[in-house]
């Protein structure tokens, strides 16, 4: 799996160094480092739905809010259905 | 609202702009040769001798807004036309002199170069004179003018000459591209290579393709566009067409940071930042050249990133440099970064689209932190390696010499080369105040170095670990071209 999170100006404003730190400590956490791909880009041209992030082609809003229940919902339920 | 500090700039900038509008319609191969005749459509000369000379001139900078000449290495060229030929005597006594008895001008030469005539009136020995210009400065009467070319002046490394022709020469040798000829010349006779066509071409092609065009924006744009608010410059930016805008003030994070260790590992270490000053170093005190930084500079750093992160990425810098133009067409910036313009070619852009950016809403411009952004002034490249060294935690005791202005800079390097530097890290910047002293900015002001710091104080992040962290996620070394 593949996560790739905006960090472009207004998604950065929004808390996507917040999101991409939850991120890390929950992939490092559940020893998925070799099953989750965490990477960043500047701007997905949807800043108003920011944080803007892509898991494979599924679009998400993110913020540090919700980022354990999605990394629980759609990585960690994902993986462990497979 | 003043939008340049010289008639000069404002010439230029109506060049660029209607070079832009028509390569904008399609139709510049067309209309190019009436550009001259846009701007002075009458019979009465303004600036020269005839409207048949000014349209003339007006032809040769059409030329460099479109790129100049291949041929010609150098990105900063004479106009020869163009060129005034001013007097070149150095100090000379005018007839402001009143023959007086009190000779302080004598008295203070320190080479006996001055006598007096049978008037009493003061003359200076050229042969003796070194043109230190003490006589000018105590004469009461301030009688005694320094005749030397203003590009001469400007030019403090030396790189001026006057030609056979006695136009003005410069030795690309040893020129540095950093452009305070351009910007000192009262007749506009040097300019700067314009890539503006090259940049719209690039945004043309990107509405009918995939490709994406980024702008890496100076963070010195906080001094600049000072009619309008910096959030309106970029909605501007990105009417324009670019797909995002980012702040070159990260990659300067990310310089601090990699520069804060390699200069622990190696002792002493040159800043890499300004490519006026690597060029100058590398020519003038090529046994220093090794102590450059490894790093790429902060445009190429996170112009690197945004290659390597997204696809299809193209990348534009904007800034106040004229010496940014030459740093591209070095083969490890050349892969990262596709062209580069200045806050005045900017300008003549978006009047060339007819955005009037003081229309528009405030969009978002936040990546860097506080000390990234502070890189805009002389000085804050130093506070960020010593805050880069403080975060790192690293045992080292770092001492900068901060050189404002490459005068400054050639005294450090001369003390370098034998041994005796002032400290173990040395803060190169040619222009003076650092980048907001650039000869591609709108306009330069006492309110600049303020405006970058206020600018720093707004930044989201408040340290340069926290800016940097989102680019070192692990995959994205992987991640290759």
């Amino acid at each position: 799996m593949k996560i790739t999170v905006c960090i472009g100006s207004s998604c950065h404003l929004k808390g996507s160094r917040q999101v991409v730190e939850q991120l890390k400590e929950l992939i490092t956490a559940h020893g998925l480092e070799e099953d989750v791909e965490l990477s960043g880009t500047f701007c997905m041209g949807k800043c108003e739905q920011g944080v803007s992030a892509t898991l494979d082609d599924q679009q998400f809003s993110l913020s540090p809010e919700n980022t354990k229940e999605f990394f629980e919902k759609n990585i960690r339920g994902v993986l462990a259905a497979k | 609202m003043r939008k340049f500090d010289t008639q000069v700039q404002h010439l230029k900038y109506k060049v660029l702009r209607e070079v832009a509008r028509h390569a904008w319609a399609g139709d510049l191969l067309t209309n190019v040769g009436d550009i001259p005749k846009t701007i002075i459509p009458g019979q009465e000369p303004s600036m020269r001798c005839c409207v048949y000379k000014e349209r003339a001139i007006l032809g040769e900078r059409v030329k460099l807004a479109m790129g100049g000449d291949a041929k010609k290495p150098n990105v900063i060229e004479v106009i020869d036309i163009a060129c005034d030929e001013c007097p070149v005597g150095g100090y000379e006594v005018t007839e402001a002199c009143r023959g007086c008895i009190a000779h302080r001008c004598q008295d203070v030469c320190p080479r006996d170069a001055i006598s007096f005539d049978h008037n009493q009136k003061a003359w200076i020995d050229k042969t003796k004179c070194i043109e230190c210009g003490k006589c000018a400065q105590v004469c009461p009467f301030s009688a005694i003018a320094n005749n030397k070319r203003p590009c001469e002046k400007a030019c403090q490394i030396k790189a001026i000459s006057m030609s056979e022709n006695k136009t003005a020469s410069i030795d690309n040798n040893k020129c540095t591209a950093c452009g305070a000829c351009v910007y000192q010349c009262p007749f506009g006779a040097i300019m700067d290579k314009s890539y503006i066509l090259d940049v719209i071409n690039m945004l043309k092609n990107a509405q009918e393709s995939d490709q994406r065009v980024y702008a890496v924006v100076a963070p010195s744009i906080s001094s600049q566009f000072t009619y309008a608010r910096l959030g309106q410059v970029i909605s501007g930016i990105k009417k324009l067409g670019f797909f995002h805008v980012v702040e070159a003030a990260l990659g300067a994070d990310m310089t601090a940071w990699e520069e804060s260790s390699e200069l622990a590992e190696k002792g002493f270490l040159l800043s890499s930042c300004c490519p006026s000053f690597v060029s100058y170093v590398k020519t003038e005190f090529p046994q220093l050249a090794d102590s450059i930084s490894h790093n790429l500079s902060p445009m190429a750093e996170i112009a690197r990133y945004i290659k390597k992160t997204s696809e299809q990425a193209q990348v534009v810098f904007i800034g106040p440099c004229t010496a940014k133009k030459m740093e591209l067409q070095q083969p490890q910036v050349r892969p990262w970064v596709d062209s580069v313009i200045t806050f005045e070619e900017l300008q003549a852009l978006f009047d060339s689209a007819d955005i009037n950016i003081c229309d528009l809403k405030d969009d978002v411009l936040d990546n860097a932190s506080f000390y990234g952004r502070i890189f805009a002034r002389s000085g804050g490249l130093s506070d960020a390696v010593a805050q880069a060294v403080k975060e790192h935690n690293i045992d080292f005791e770092l001492k900068p010499v901060v050189c404002d202005g490459i005068e400054a800079c050639r005294i450090a390097l001369l003390k370098a080369s034998k041994g005796r530097a002032d400290g173990n890290f040395i803060e190169g910047m040619a222009c003076t105040g650092g980048c907001i002293g650039g000869a591609g900015c709108l306009t330069h002001g006492p309110k600049d170095k303020s405006q970058v710091d206020k600018y720093g104080q707004e930044a989201y992040e408040k340290t340069i670990s926290d800016a940097i962290s989102v680019l070192e996620l692990p995959q994205t070394d992987t991640l290759t071209r």
